[in-house]
């Protein structure tokens, strides 16, 4: 059975239609992303699967069960709220110490937990984001957008670490993102949103989908290619570069940081 | 011991700092001191109406700000800026209310007591109508802690962990209203934002934890309530004031440690 099915879901904000008629469906196991151009409505459908907002119509189903786990684009946390990166992963309450360490060693950062999370680099905060959604042990987990504010180094790094996540745990992945290159690199499947789907399948399939052209360009097919080998070629250069952002972050994530 | 009006006055001061830090605490990471100060001015209003109306002018503050911070969250986002709704609200609020106690004309009204709070006059009825609220208040935002941190901290990850934040919200508008009502008295409707922002403020660079800062901001907002009433008897100054002014002295030490330190 489908984690979660959305049928024909539709919303908007007056007469603006933001979706029109959505239907797709998360298998489990599977990493799947939702591409598209802004105001494509990405942010808009991941708050409905969430339950966040509700649509006008249509019908969303979870699996009896579901747990899901997520990751939001960004998050500000006021500088006049101290708050170390334990006492953020316990809240709302009923969660263990050692759930929280267990989940800062999936997402890759196991030492911040008496860190201010005011003082994290973008890329530890995101993998702080990362271990919030990993707590509950979810089926399911969504991410919006989540490298937002990281260098390219430092995203491909955060994928990898999805990745990983998802052979560990067993969980299925919807993101969304804008970094088609390298998302569409980790992804079973591909849905392309620009209000209504446009096309789905596989990387390959949908980056020589008509329609997907039409949105992107044509030269991004190429380009797919070439990043798919500059990603390999990273792929250890980007861990030991993770291991080291707490002394030496560049200039992008102390900006992000901020 | 309650005979004392020096007694009184320090332990109405003290009921107030302690439901006004946590609070305080919420306003400042929420960035809702625009909206503190705007509820207070609404609630000279409340204090006309009371009069008018010959009810209990805790009562009829409290409606009033209530109402002002309802419409003030129901109104945003429908083509005007918070901050100027807020600015619109408040300050008609205010000069409706100014207006209102000049039709009063039966009873003599001292005014300034309540836009700076009568703290010495405070009376056995009132230190209980204090108390009681201040209990109100934190026993709600202790009730709703982490719900409330939560959805300060996001909206969404309230929302993934099943709380609403629009229902969280609320519950800070009410003590908001409760706070605001009782404090009137105390340090009257111009300073009760300083009581809510200053000592969360000054708590600030001496915390590590949210429960730390809104432990140390009662602390310091009861420290300078006693201590404001002291100076203000020992140098016959008025006494709402005198207590802002410590804590805004407070304010100004943690922030110099701070800078010492890093």
């Amino acid at each position: 059975m489908s984690l979660i099915t959305a049928e024909k879901i539709s919303v908007g904000y007056g007469a603006n239609m933001v979706l029109r008629d959505v239907s797709l469906a998360i298998e489990p196991r599977e990493i799947v992303t939702v591409v598209g151009p802004n105001g494509s409505g990405k942010t808009t459908l991941l708050r409905l699967l969430i339950g966040a907002a509700r649509p006008a119509s249509g019908h969303i189903a979870h699996k009896p069960g579901l747990r899901i786990g997520y990751v939001p684009q960004k998050l500000h946390i006021d500088p006049t709220l101290p708050i170390t990166v334990e006492r953020f992963l316990r809240l709302p309450g009923g969660t263990t110490r050692s759930a929280c360490a267990r989940a800062l060693e999936r997402a890759g950062v196991p030492d911040l937990s008496h860190r201010q999370m005011s003082a994290l680099s973008g890329g530890q905060f995101q993998r702080v984001l990362l271990a919030r959604a990993l707590i509950n042990e979810p089926d399911l987990l969504l991410l919006d957008e989540a490298t937002q504010g990281l260098d390219q180094p430092g995203s491909a790094a955060f994928y990898l670490q999805i990745e990983e996540v998802r052979q560990k745990t067993g969980c299925a992945v919807l993101m969304i993102s804008h970094e088609l290159h390298v998302v569409m690199a980790a992804s079973d499947r591909v849905i392309c949103l620009n209000g209504h789907v446009c096309c789905e399948g596989t990387p390959e399939n949908v980056s020589a989908a008509p329609e997907y052209r039409a949105l992107f360009g044509t030269g991004t097919g190429g380009a797919l290619a070439l990043y798919r080998h500059e990603h390999d070629h990273h792929h250890d250069d980007t861990c030991i570069h993770g291991d080291g952002h707490d002394h030496t972050p560049s200039n992008k994530e102390t900006e992000a940081a901020e | 011991m309650l005979d004392d009006f020096m007694t009184r006055a320090a332990l109405a001061g003290v009921g107030v700092a302690l439901a006004a830090a946590p609070l305080g605490s919420f306003v400042v990471w929420r960035r809702m001191a625009y909206f503190g100060d705007a509820t207070a001015h609404a609630a000279i209003l409340g204090v006309a109406l009371s009069l008018a109306l010959q009810i209990s002018i805790f009562a009829g503050a409290v409606a009033v700000a209530l109402a002002m911070a309802l419409s003030v969250t129901l109104l945003t986002g429908r083509g005007y800026a918070m901050d100027t709704l807020l600015g619109v609200l408040a300050h008609s609020a205010l000069a409706f209310g100014l207006v209102a106690v000049s039709f009063l004309s039966g009873i003599r009204i001292d005014l300034m007591a309540y836009l700076f709070g009568d703290i010495l006059a405070v009376s056995r009825g009132d230190l209980a109508v204090i108390w009681g609220g201040a209990a109100l208040v934190v026993g709600l935002i202790g009730w709703r802690w982490s719900a409330l941190l939560t959805s300060t901290i996001s909206e969404e990850l309230a929302h993934a962990s099943g709380i609403d934040p629009r229902r969280e919200q609320l519950i800070l508008t009410l003590a908001l209203a409760i706070t605001v009502a009782v404090a009137i008295k105390v340090v009257g409707v111009l300073l009760i934002a300083a009581m809510l922002i200053i000592p969360a403020a000054a708590a600030r660079p001496l915390s590590r934890t949210p429960e730390q800062m809104a432990m140390t901001a009662a602390v310091i907002g009861s420290g300078s309530a006693v201590i404001g009433l002291q100076s203000a008897y020992a140098l016959d100054t008025p006494a709402g004031p005198s207590i802002v002014c410590v804590a805004a002295i407070a304010f100004l030490g943690t922030s110099v440690l701070r800078g010492l330190q890093t």
